[in-house]
């Protein structure tokens, strides 16, 4: 058996442990700082979720693999460390030995594809609208080109991205600005596209982002099933006022969707009515 | 018919190498070094060039830190914030860390391999050239306007009708002169290995840093041709109306992302694997060690290079793309870890059961390990597409990027640096002050970059000049800030160890870590024509052989029997 490490005048496990307290406080630091510093956020949404879980997976997988290589790693620099009178064996190599890492790494990749595979339709495929969803915002879809939702349970909206605003728009006609507003436990598809440069959508609490591409439209999905405000900006670096690029989604109950969403399609019209009076006015 | 002209060819084709014939005269200080073909000079040129870069663009980053330390920050507004990181991460990767290398090889390939010169040292003089006009062109449009849209100038914001200034053309004529004086390094550095090795170096007896800088040359024609390609597009829309990135006009803003990370991705292992040649020089040589397992780090090399042509659209994953594109790119994305993996394993093993000297260059490494493991892991985590939707141009992926390129690639140019300053200067650099910058460096990275997983993962978009006070991103920003001058502090100290090593090093001698390969068989520094006598070489560690025989001469000297020398 190989003797203890000697730790005698080597001030070189230092190295490991200042490592290490270093990534304990960092750790540490980021959770007093933030609730869920080690993961992505999630929120009411199970798309949300089931990312958070996969990373969850992943990263201790990972963790496994640094734990692994920092422990070889230090326990060689302190163990083999150099001492007089003593040579190294002349190794170059051991077949086995190779092998073996190259199948466990290539087995490992593979679980990782596999379990992400597991979790994948539940993420990429939107559910259908839940119980609570009031029937008639069960299938509402804005003017797209993309297909409904699946059996036409939910609402479609289409979102664009311009320097430096998201506008939404409604099933009904009626659209809107910086704030989205949803009915709970109803599956929410939106169709997503830039009128300029590209932007991205993401909403942290609510599931992953996608990119809003002029000309192109993007899809994704979400069903809250609580009623709450989940801010957002813009991802994607799209000039200037990129980081005042802010996006909010209003989760509230489907009949407060159905009432709101009424009285903005009046508001609109209204406005819209009005600028047509004001442009006969001044001869527009 | 072999007449006997034929018969003596293949015994008199003998490998291409430099004659003298006389000496030019030499020029006068400075022009004698703006005007020289010695590789070793150019080397030297190209160091002071790409480390000038270095600290401009942590100047950049310093001054995007400073803005970023407080929420609400009005320091820096968006229009600098973003030049500033727009020509952070050009400097960096097009003016850094891609020709450091370049300034590696060039000083070491014909050493390393037993050559008097490169096989084409003018056009090595011409890619240096062109890298400081490149350089320059980028760095004059600080006196009009600065690009503004990122490194990766994705259109359409880098079109005209978005950022007409001239400062984006400047950026992309300074990548068209920078793409081709490193193209053309590569050409030189390809023809240099395949055909100037000394005699009995086969390519299985080839230092793995040479390896590297093989494998890092066919990557450079295959990315940085594609990307002049690209941006000659971008000019035309910029310029001479043209449309292939106006979705109104049948182009497509998707073309230019495609196109982009098609050299984007293998531009990343350009920018890693000699760093991991340099691992693989210096880790066997301070483990007393042979590498672990030769053939396997340097087919893994080459297995890097061929899958990372396959893995470009895993930047793009948040992108309108079909099921089945997003898997082919996350498979081929994992795919790159085990290859990666089987590298990290190999150095390990050859540090194990080795007597290991605890000198700057290995600490160098070992930091590289212990850290670029950690961007390894973050990589994998991002390729899988789900996870990365969640991820992708957060500050998780400039955590990851920087775990890769600065606690990776940096790290290891930091320990090349170590290692081969003494050959080129004749000087060692001081051991003190060299740990002092390790420890600052350490201490300064993770600092700046372990927190900026956590702020990414908390909501925080990439490229933004401010963020509130809600959403908790303050602490982690403070501690990365902190960190970042703590890194910038031990990257000058490092600094003022090389001036002063210059000043009054202790001299190193031509072969002061005992080290395994060629060019530690010259003096330090080198003669201009390198080697007096270009060994044969018997083996992957020529200088152990040549070291070993010296030794056994010594000793069959001093067992003949003595005879005395004739007095004149």
């Amino acid at each position: 058996m190989w003797p203890l490490p000697n730790f005698g005048r080597a001030r070189w496990p230092l190295f490991a442990v200042l490592l290490l307290v270093l990534s304990a406080a960092g750790l540490v630091f980021a959770t007093v700082a933030g609730a869920d510093a080690i993961s992505p956020e999630s929120g009411p949404t199970d798309n949300a979720k089931d990312i958070d879980t996969l990373y969850k997976i992943v990263f201790a997988l990972g963790a496994g693999v640094i734990a692994l290589v920092w422990g070889v790693l230090f326990y060689s620099l302190v163990r083999f460390r150099a001492r007089r009178g003593r040579t190294a064996p002349q190794i170059r190599g051991n077949t086995p030995v190779e092998l073996g890492w190259t199948i466990g790494a290539s087995a490992l990749a593979i679980a990782v594809a596999v379990i992400t595979f597991f979790y994948l339709d539940n993420i990429r495929d939107p559910a259908p609208s839940g119980p609570a969803a009031l029937a008639s915002v069960r299938d509402q879809s804005a003017v797209t080109d993309q297909p409904p939702p699946p059996d036409d349970k939910g609402i479609q909206i289409k979102v664009s991205g311009q320097q430096f605003l998201w506008r939404y728009q409604y099933p009904n006609g009626a659209f809107s600005f910086v704030d989205m507003v949803v009915p709970r436990d109803t599956t929410v598809t939106l169709s997503i596209t830039s009128n300029d440069v590209a932007h991205s959508w993401w909403i942290p609490k609510l599931g992953g982002k996608m990119d809003a591409l002029r000309g192109l439209t993007n899809e994704t999905w979400f069903k809250a099933d609580k009623t709450g405000i989940f801010q957002g900006q813009c991802a994607e670096f799209c000039g200037v006022n990129h980081a005042y690029m802010y996006a909010r989604v209003l989760v509230v109950e489907p009949d407060q969707y159905q009432q709101w969403i009424e009285k903005q399609k009046k508001l609109v019209q209204q406005a819209q009515s009005q600028v047509l009076k004001q442009r006969k006015q001044f001869g527009g | 018919m072999a007449t006997p002209e034929h018969a003596a060819g293949p015994l008199t084709a003998r490998r291409p190498e430099i004659s003298v014939r006389g000496f030019p005269a030499r020029r006068a200080g400075w022009i004698d070094w703006v005007t020289t073909t010695d590789h070793k000079k150019i080397g030297i040129l190209y160091f002071f060039t790409t480390f000038f870069f270095f600290l401009l663009g942590g100047v950049e980053a310093l001054l995007m830190r400073i803005q970023l330390g407080s929420p609400d920050n009005t320091f820096l507004d968006g229009e600098t914030y973003s030049q500033l990181f727009t020509m952070h991460g050009t400097t960096m990767i097009f003016l850094f860390v891609v020709p450091v290398f370049a300034a590696f090889a060039n000083y070491l390939v014909p050493l390393m391999i037993g050559a008097r010169d490169m096989a084409f040292p003018r056009l090595n003089m011409l890619s240096w050239w062109l890298l400081v006009l490149g350089g320059t062109v980028l760095y004059t449009s600080l006196f009009f306007s600065p690009p503004a849209s990122g490194w990766t100038a994705y259109a359409p914001l880098s079109d005209d009708s978005f950022m007409p200034t001239h400062g984006m053309d400047a950026w992309i004529v300074s990548l068209h002169l920078v793409g081709l004086s490193t193209i053309l390094g590569a050409i030189n550095f390809i023809v240099t290995i395949h055909n100037m090795r000394a005699p009995g170096m086969s390519l299985s007896r080839m230092p793995l840093f040479i390896w590297t800088i093989l494998i890092y040359s066919y990557l450079i024609i295959l990315a940085i041709s594609s990307l002049a390609g690209t941006l000659t597009m971008l000019l035309v829309d910029r310029n001479f109306g043209g449309t292939f990135f106006d979705p109104n006009q049948g182009g497509s803003p998707l073309l230019w992302q495609h196109l982009f990370w098609f050299f984007g991705h293998p531009e990343v292992y350009i920018m890693v694997l000699p760093a991991f040649g340099i691992l693989s020089e210096v880790i066997p040589v301070f483990a007393r060690k042979p590498i672990f397992g030769y053939k396997a780090v340097a087919t893994a090399t080459a297995a890097i290079a061929f899958v990372s042509a396959f893995v470009w659209a895993h930047h793009m994953f948040s992108t309108p793309m079909s099921t089945a594109v997003l898997i082919f790119f996350m498979l081929t994305s994992l795919a790159v870890a085990v290859p990666t993996g089987i590298k990290l394993f190999n150095w390990l093993a050859t540090m194990w059961r080795g007597n290991i000297e605890f000198r700057l260059p290995l600490m160098f490494c070992a930091a590289f390990i212990a850290q670029f493991v950690v961007g390894g892991v973050t990589g994998v985590i991002l390729a899988i597409f789900p996870v990365d939707w969640q991820l992708t141009d957060t500050y998780f992926v400039v955590a990851h990027m920087h775990y890769v390129l600065f606690g990776g690639s940096a790290f290891g140019i930091m320990a090349g640096l170590y290692y081969w300053f003494p050959k080129m200067s004749g000087r060692m650099l001081g051991e003190g002050l060299g740990k002092l910058s390790f420890w600052l460096m350490v201490i300064g990275f993770n600092l700046t970059f372990l927190p900026q997983h956590s702020a990414g993962m908390s909501g925080m978009p990439r490229r933004v000049n401010e963020y509130s006070t809600h959403g908790g991103l303050e602490g982690y920003n403070i501690a990365s800030t902190i960190g970042s001058f703590v890194l910038a502090l031990g990257v000058l100290v490092t600094l003022i160890n090389v001036v002063q090593s210059l000043r009054n090093g202790r001299p190193s001698g031509p072969d002061p870590w005992k080290a395994n390969t060629l060019e530690w068989f010259t003096t330090s520094p080198p003669p201009e024509h390198n080697f007096d006598v270009i060994p044969t070489v018997r083996s992957a560690e020529p200088m152990k052989d040549i070291r070993r025989s010296v030794q056994q001469r010594v000793r069959g000297r001093a067992e003949e029997p003595q005879t005395p020398e004739p007095v004149a």
